[in-house]
């Protein structure tokens, strides 16, 4: 019997990472060995588990005895209410380990999984970005910056680990029964938004990433490419699909009464995170849908709803 | 015959839009929400639509020329003449297109930066079909067929003073080379009217101090021209015009094709002055 693709997947603990895991096991046989240091209850026992730090040694050992067949990356920590200095160590040093890791001991292939928002949203943005834009995300935002920063640490490593296939996703808003800021977002009956302003989104659902995800793991597939779902919508549109009742403030308002919120613990949103509400930051999925052969399998409606869906 | 009799002579031959009809024949790559790529709705569009033909037949009683040298379809670049303080010039061109012709369409104007940062504005306008001004956009639409309206004036043509009326500002040349490279016939528009619906003079000292582009100031109340006088619009469609070259070429190389269009829309302005019998009828 021959043996298996053994993938490492770091995050495999949360929500997207179990999905992600979920598919590639079953439906495509993959050895699959998870990488987190939160625990991963309720797992099937032929899934390997590590609860480790990224930066330890004993996350090395996973890699060194050099039978894996490719890395996914999912373990970038967002957690708003974690220090930032211990943010920025954990995703940044646990970005640069694992890169390390994968070149010592000769993975073939490695996927991170990052977001169109490191473009940023701006006022003067084109309708749709190419992969080929500035990622301006943390002009604004210096909270941005580690979402920025290891997009760019892995595009450096795919040009210069030439014999790894490196494969970056900058993925449009992930809509499901995830905790990531939209679907929470989504998720308010009264979601507050700004008088006057109503960009249009793009949003993909949970199950079309994980699709996403084994397109990229395809042999000889290698470079950065922007994912979208099945289409632009106002962001109105969608909370009107939901059946919300949005809460419109005044944007100068806004930001004051966000901070607020969030310092007393009611909201979980950081204030950097409204302009995605303020203003465009869709990307063109064209070179995706030509060169990984992604397309998107549930249509807007079924994506929206994806949100309430039960976990 | 007065003011008020002459108006309501002309108020009279208003001609009946059938805007439902037009709403429907507009082509749009709508959704099943009913949006397409841009944020263009066609429900938004035909209430903007109301009010666009109210100042279009209405309130600046536009006549326009040439509306056989609008292409029923395909990728076109329309480039007209700025001025007015206020872009009336490229409303009035946009109900003259949906209007008009007897396929009516739909006329992107590339908006200024700043737009998207304004309450409101900011997502009516793509409703209404209206986009950012980047160079990407405007591609991205040519490519789609759809028709682009610029002002290579920009700025310098919106602001102009009073005494400067029908005096073409330098031409940016961003549009040649977005048309060389998208292979896009440009057609060249020659606004009559929008010029003296703000006579105003540009007070620099003061638009230094609230560093805004321009301060323009009208010899009328309020003083700052917020609403346009009723002069009466003349639009000339002229024929289509193509170039051919590299879009990369040096500045100098690209100027002669730019004054090409520029000459074109000079000599229409001054036809259409000469055919006028009067500002404001």
């Amino acid at each position: 019997m021959p043996r298996l693709r053994k993938v490492v997947i770091t995050g495999i603990s949360g929500r997207l990472g179990r999905i992600v895991a979920r598919r590639l096991h079953h439906e495509l046989e993959w050895q699959i060995v998870g990488l987190d240091r939160r625990p991963m209850p309720g797992r099937p026992k032929d899934i390997e588990h590590h609860q480790v730090d990224l930066r330890s040694k004993k996350a090395r050992d996973v890699f060194r005895v050099g039978d894996v067949d490719a890395l996914i990356h999912l373990g970038v920590m967002h957690d708003p209410r974690a220090r930032p200095a211990e943010l920025y160590s954990w995703n940044i040093t646990g970005t640069t380990k694992l890169l390390e890791y994968c070149q010592a001991y000769k993975v073939p292939k490695v996927v991170l999984l990052s977001s169109a928002n490191v473009y940023g949203p701006r006022p003067d943005n084109p309708q749709f970005l190419t992969e080929d834009a500035p990622l301006l995300a943390a002009q604004r935002f210096p909270q941005m910056r580690d979402l920025v920063e290891i997009d760019h640490l892995v595009s450096t490593f795919l040009w210069r680990a030439r014999e790894i296939e490196t494969v970056i996703l900058r993925s449009v808003h992930i809509v499901g029964p995830v905790h990531n800021a939209p679907s929470n977002y989504l998720r308010i009956e009264r979601p507050p938004v700004l008088l006057g302003f109503d960009p249009m989104v793009q949003l993909i659902h949970y199950q079309d990433i994980a699709e996403a995800i084994v397109c990229a793991l395809e042999p000889g597939r290698r470079g950065i490419y922007n994912i979208t779902g099945p289409g632009e919508v106002p962001l109105s549109a969608v909370l009107t699909e939901l059946r919300r009742e949005p809460l419109a403030i005044p944007h100068p308002l806004a930001k004051p009464l966000l901070s607020f919120a969030f310092r007393l613990g009611y909201s979980s949103f950081p204030v950097a995170e409204l302009d995605f509400i303020r203003y465009v930051c869709m990307v063109d999925g064209r070179r995706a849908s030509a060169e990984l052969g992604f397309r998107p399998r549930y249509g807007l409606r079924e994506t929206i709803h994806a949100v309430d869906e039960p976990a | 015959m007065g003011l008020f009799d002459r108006l309501r002579q002309l108020r009279g031959d208003v001609p009946e839009d059938d805007l439902d009809g037009r709403t429907k024949a507009l082509v749009v790559r709508g959704n099943e929400f009913g949006y397409d790529p841009f944020g263009l709705s066609r429900d938004s569009f035909k209430t903007a639509a109301r009010l666009a033909r109210w100042l279009y037949r209405n309130y600046f009683r536009a006549t326009a020329y040439g509306i056989e040298n609008i292409p029923p379809s395909g990728r076109v670049l329309f480039v007209a003449n700025h001025s007015g303080q206020l872009p009336f010039d490229g409303l009035v061109i946009g109900a003259a297109t949906f209007l008009e012709p007897p396929q009516p369409r739909l006329v992107r104007s590339m908006v200024e930066y700043f737009v998207p940062t304004v309450p409101f504005a900011s997502y009516l306008f793509a409703r209404w079909g209206q986009i950012t001004g980047t160079p990407e956009n405007c591609r991205r639409l040519l490519a789609a067929e759809e028709c682009v309206l610029v002002f290579p004036e920009g700025a310098r043509g919106i602001s102009k003073d009073f005494s400067k009326r029908y005096q073409l500002a330098e031409f940016g040349k961003g549009f040649m080379r977005l048309a060389l490279e998208m292979q896009a016939p440009i057609v060249p528009i020659a606004v009559i009217g929008a010029e003296e619906q703000a006579p105003a003079v540009n007070v620099k000292p003061l638009a230094r101090l609230l560093r805004v582009p321009s301060f323009p100031v009208v010899p009328y109340p309020p003083f700052v021209p917020l609403v346009p006088l009723p002069v009466k619009y003349r639009l000339y469609f002229g024929e289509a015009m193509t170039f051919t070259g590299d879009p990369d070429d040096d500045d100098e190389v690209l100027d002669d094709k730019v004054k090409t269009v520029k000459h074109r829309i000079q000599s229409m302005i001054h036809i259409g002055l000469r055919e006028r019998a009067h500002v404001f009828w």
